[in-house]
C-alpha cells in the first residue's frame, strides 16, 4: 500500500474580530484550554475546602457547629466528584489536552473547533447544575462519590431528593462536554499530525492524553447509563437498582432491582478513570523529566506500549473496588489477577523514568521538584495498590484509612504534582512570561512534605483499622487513644498544604504581571510547542506554513550537536541524527526518505 | 520532502505493516476526518447501548416477579386473531428499509446527482420519522390501553416497563436526532454547500443511520423476542 504523506491541509479557522469572539466564544483550542483550565481550578478549590472542613471535624470533633453529619457526608461526597470528574478530568483532557495536542502535532487547531467550543460551554453547565446543589433544599448529595444504590434515594441520605438529581444531571452533562472534546482530541491525534510527524515520533504527552481519551470514551458511557437509570429510579420510581427495601418500619415502592448492577457499571467507568486522570499524567511528566534532565526519556518505545496496555488493562480489574460487595471466589482471583499483571507495565514505566533520571545532566528547576516528587507518591501509592489487589489482603483493609492514603497518593497527590509541573512548565509557554523561582520550589516542599505528612499517617491509621467516612469516631474499644492524636496531626497538615496552595496563584498573578519575558523556548526543549513564531502562540499556530519534523521528540545532549537539544523540527542536515540505539529505521519508513 | 519518494518505499508485512501504516506521518486513516470522528462516536454509542442491554438483561435476572409475555402484549388484531409482534415486525421492516434508501442516497451523493440524493435523503427521514410515529402509537397503547408504566404493569416484573421505555425511548430519541440531522444535510446539499467540499457528508450521516438500524436489531432481538 502506498504511503500518503500528510498533506499541507488547511482548516477552515474562525478568524475572530471583537474581544469577545476572541476571548469569551473562543474556538482557538489554546484558548478554550485556558477556560477549561481556569474553570476546573477554580472548581477544584471549592473541592479543597470541603476536603479542609471535613478534616476540621476530624481533627477536632465536637468543636465546629458548622458541620454536622449531614454536610460531612456532603463534603465527603463533592469532594470525591469535583476532584477526579470536574478537576482532574477536565483539566488533563480539556485542559492539557486542548493546550499540546494541536501543539505538539504541529497542527493549526483541533479538527473540529467549533464543537471544542460547544464542549468547554457543556462542560460549563455541568459545573454550575453541580454547584447548584448546594443551594437546593436538601443540599447536594451525601451518599459518597461512589453513590451506591440504595442508600443514594433512602430518607437517611443527605440531598437524596433535589441534590442526587442534579448530580446525576451534572455527569450526564459532564459526558456530553467530554464526548464532544474527547473526540475531537482522538482525530486530531491520529488525523492531523504535520509532515514527519510519525505516531512514534509523538511526545509522550501526547500519547498519554490520546490513549486517556480513548479510554473515557469507552468508559464515560457506563456512567451515562448508570446516572439515566438511577435518575429513573429517583423520579420516576423505576426499581433499577432498588430492591425492596424496608425503611422506618415501611415498605418502599421497590421491587426488585439490581444495586450490584450499579456497582458494575460504575466501576466500568470508574477503574478506567482512574487512568484518565493516570495516563496524561504519566506523558506529561515523562516529558518535564527528560527536558529537564537534558537526555532522551528511556525506552520510548516501551513507554507508549506501556501506555496502550495499561489502557486496555484497565478495563478488565474494575471489580477490584468490590471485592466486599461479595463474588464468586474464581471472579475474585480473576479480577485481583489481572490488577496484579496491571502493574507490570505501570512499573515499566517508574523504572524508565528513574533511567532518564540516571545521569542526565538535571537541571533542578521547579517542574522538575515536582515530576521527581511525583515519582516518590507514585511509587509509594503504587505499593499499597499490590495490598489493596488481592482479595485475602483487601477484605480487611477496604473500608479503612488504608484505602483512603491509597488513592490520595496514587491519584490524588501524583497527578497533583505533576499538574504544577505541568503548569510551571509550560507557563512560560502560555504566558510568555517566566514564574517565580523561589515561589515555585517553596510551594513544592509545602505541598510535597505537607502531603507525606497527610497520607503517611493514615496508612497506620488503616491499619489499625479505622473505618472510613465516619463523621466522628466516638471511643471505640480497638482504636487506642493516639488515634485521635494522629488525626488531629493530619488535620493541621491539611490546613497547611490547603493554604500553601496560595503561593501557586501568588505566583502565578505576580508572574503575569511581572514576571521575566521568558522568550520562545526557555528550557530547551525539543517538542513543537516550543518552536512556535509567537510566544504565546497566535490564533493558527504557525504563521504561514506548517512546520515538519524530522526527527522525535528526546534529542537531548546528542554527541556532536551545536547545543544539548535539537528541536523536532531541525532537518538532518543541520544536526546529526540520533544514535542508532534509539532509532530502528526499519520501523520508521518516512525517517529513511526524509 | 519528495512525495514520490515516500510513496517508494514497500511497507512491512503482517502487524509490523500494520503498525507502520497506522503510525506513519499521514492520517492514520485515509478518510476525512469528520468520517474518522463518526465511526469513534458510533464506536463510544455502542457501549451505551450494550450498557443499557447488560442493564435489562441483568434486572430481568435479579427482579423478583416473572418477565410478562411480550408476544402477548405486543400483538395486534386484525379481524379477529392477534397478531404477535405484527407491528414491530413493521416497523423493523420500515427502518430497515430506510437503510436501503439511505445506501442509494450515498451512492447519488458520490455521483454528483443531488436532486437524487436529497430525494433519496428525504425518503429516509420520512421512513425514520413513520418508525418513530409507529413507536408514538405503541407507547400510547400501552400506557392508555395496557397500563403499563415505568414503575409498574400488570403483568407482572415492573423491569418490564422501566427497560421497554428506557431502551425504546432511548432509541427512539437517536432515530429522532437522525431524522433531524438527515433533513439539516439534504438542506445544505440543496444548498449547495457541499459543492466544493464533496459529498462524503452523506456517507457520514449514512454510517450514523446504519447505526441506529443495526442497535434496533439487538433491541428487537433481546427485548421483543427474548
Amino acid at each position: 500500500m502506498a504511503y500518503v504523506p500528510l498533506a499541507d491541509q488547511e482548516i477552515e479557522l474562525h478568524h475572530p474580530h471583537s474581544w469577545v469572539t476572541k476571548y469569551v466564544w473562543s474556538q482557538d483550542h489554546k484558548v478554550i484550554a485556558i477556560q477549561y483550565g481556569g474553570t476546573a481550578i477554580a472548581v477544584g478549590l471549592v473541592a479543597l475546602v470541603l476536603s479542609l472542613f471535613m478534616r476540621m471535624q476530624l481533627g477536632f470533633p465536637e468543636t465546629f457547629d458548622l458541620i454536622d453529619p449531614n454536610s460531612y457526608y456532603q463534603s465527603v461526597t463533592m469532594h470525591g466528584m469535583i476532584m477526579v470528574i470536574y478537576l482532574l478530568t477536565a483539566l488533563f483532557l480539556g485542559g492539557f489536552g486542548n493546550y499540546l495536542i494541536p501543539l505538539m502535532c504541529g497542527a493549526r487547531d483541533m479538527v473540529f473547533p467549533f464543537m471544542n467550543m460547544l464542549s468547554y460551554w457543556v462542560y460549563l453547565v455541568s459545573v454550575i447544575i453541580l454547584l447548584a446543589s448546594f443551594f437546593v433544599s436538601g443540599g447536594p448529595t451525601g451518599a459518597g462519590w461512589t453513590l451506591y444504590p440504595p442508600q443514594t434515594s433512602m430518607a437517611g441520605t443527605p440531598g437524596h431528593d433535589m441534590g442526587i438529581v442534579l448530580m446525576l444531571v451534572s455527569l450526564a452533562v459532564f459526558i456530553v462536554a467530554f464526548t464532544m472534546g474527547g473526540l475531537n482530541y482522538v482525530v486530531t491525534v491520529l488525523q492531523y499530525r504535520c509532515r514527519g510527524l510519525t505516531m512514534m515520533r509523538l511526545p509522550l504527552s501526547v500519547w498519554g492524553i490520546f490513549v486517556a481519551t480513548v479510554l473515557g470514551l469507552f468508559a464515560f458511557p457506563a456512567l451515562l447509563v448508570a446516572a439515566i437509570m438511577m435518575l429513573f429510579d429517583t423520579l420516576l420510581g423505576t426499581s433499577f437498582f432498588m430492591p425492596a427495601v424496608i425503611e422506618s418500619g415501611a415498605a418502599l415502592d421497590y421491587d426488585g432491582g439490581s444495586p450490584i448492577l450499579f456497582q458494575h457499571l460504575f466501576w466500568f467507568f470508574g477503574h478506567p478513570e482512574v487512568y484518565i486522570v493516570a495516563l496524561p499524567a504519566f506523558g506529561l511528566v515523562s516529558d518535564v523529566l527528560s527536558t529537564h534532565a537534558r537526555k532522551n526519556i528511556f525506552g520510548y518505545r516501551m513507554m507508549v506500549w506501556a501506555i496502550i496496555a495499561i489502557g486496555l488493562l484497565s478495563f478488565v480489574v474494575w471489580a477490584h473496588h468490590m471485592y466486599v460487595s461479595g463474588m464468586h471466589p474464581y471472579f475474585g482471583f480473576f479480577f485481583a489477577t489481572t490488577t496484579l499483571i496491571i502493574a507490570v507495565p505501570t512499573a515499566l514505566k517508574v523504572y524508565n523514568w528513574v533511567l532518564t533520571l540516571w545521569e542526565g545532566d538535571i537541571r533542578m528547576n521547579a517542574p522538575m521538584y515536582f515530576a521527581i516528587g511525583f515519582i516518590f507518591t507514585f511509587i509509594h501509592g503504587g505499593l499499597t495498590g499490590l495490598f489493596l489487589g488481592n482479595v485475602v489482603i483487601d477484605l480487611p483493609l477496604s473500608d479503612t484509612y488504608f484505602v483512603v492514603a491509597h488513592f490520595h497518593m496514587v491519584m490524588g497527590v501524583s497527578p497533583i504534582l505533576v499538574l504544577f509541573a505541568a503548569l510551571y512548565h509550560w507557563f512560560p509557554k502560555m504566558s510568555g512570561r517566566m514564574y517565580h523561582e523561589g515561589m515555585a520550589k517553596l510551594h513544592f516542599w509545602c505541598t510535597f512534605l505537607g502531603t507525606y505528612a497527610i497520607y503517611l499517617p493514615m496508612h497506620y491509621l488503616g491499619i489499625h483499622g479505622v473505618p472510613r467516612r465516619y463523621y466522628a469516631l466516638g471511643t471505640t474499644e480497638f482504636m487506642a487513644p493516639a488515634t485521635q492524636d494522629a488525626n488531629t496531626a493530619i488535620t493541621i497538615a491539611a490546613l497547611f498544604v490547603g493554604a500553601s496552595q496560595l503561593l501557586f496563584f501568588i505566583n502565578v498573578f505576580w508572574s503575569l504581571r511581572s514576571g521575566e519575558k521568558s522568550g520562545a523556548n526557555p528550557w530547551g526543549a525539543n517538542s513543537l510547542e516550543w518552536q512556535t513564531p509567537d510566544t504565546p502562540p497566535i490564533h493558527g499556530n504557525w504563521g504561514d506554513e506548517l512546520p515538519t519534523v524530522y526527527r522525535w521528540a528526546y534529542d537531548y545532549s546528542v554527541p556532536g550537536a551545536h547545543e544539548d537539544f535539537i528541536p523536532q523540527n531541525t532537518p538532518e542536515s543541520e544536526e546529526p541524527t540520533v544514535d542508532a540505539e534509539h532509532f530502528d529505521p526499519d520501523h520508521d519508513v518516512s525517517k529513511a526518505d526524509l | 520532502m519528495s512525495e514520490a519518494a515516500a510513496t517508494s518505499v514497500a511497507p512491512a508485512e503482517g502487524v509490523s505493516g500494520l503498525l507502520d501504516d497506522w503510525t506513519a506521518d499521514k492520517q492514520a486513516y485515509h478518510v476525512p476526518w469528520g468520517k474518522a470522528m463518526m465511526w469513534i462516536f458510533l464506536v463510544s454509542d455502542t457501549f451505551i447501548f450494550t450498557c443499557f442491554l447488560t442493564g435489562y438483561l441483568n434486572v430481568r435476572m435479579t427482579t423478583t416477579q416473572p418477565w410478562p409475555p411480550q408476544s402477548d402484549i405486543f400483538a395486534l388484531s386484525f379481524g379477529g386473531a392477534p397478531i404477535p409482534l405484527i407491528l414491530i415486525a413493521i416497523m423493523t421492516f420500515v427502518l430497515i428499509t430506510s437503510s436501503g434508501t439511505m445506501a442509494l442516497a450515498v451512492n447519488y451523493g458520490y455521483r454528483k446527482d443531488k436532486t437524487k440524493t436529497i430525494w433519496l435523503i428525504i425518503a429516509t427521514a420520512v421512513f425514520g420519522a413513520t418508525f418513530v410515529g409507529m413507536q408514538a402509537f405503541e407507547w400510547s397503547k400501552l400506557i392508555l390501553e395496557e397500563g403499563v408504566r415505568p414503575w409498574g404493569n400488570p403483568f407482572g416484573a415492573p423491569q418490564f416497563g422501566s427497560v421497554f421505555f428506557m431502551v425504546t425511548g432511548f432509541h427512539g430519541l437517536h432515530v429522532s436526532a437522525g431524522v433531524i440531522y438527515l433533513l439539516w444535510v439534504a438542506r445544505r446539499i440543496w444548498a449547495g454547500y457541499y459543492d466544493k467540499k464533496g459529498f462524503e457528508i452523506v456517507e457520514i450521516a449514512g454510517l450514523y443511520w446504519h447505526f441506529v438500524d443495526l442497535v434496533w436489531v439487538f433491541i428487537f432481538a433481546f427485548f421483543y423476542l427474548l
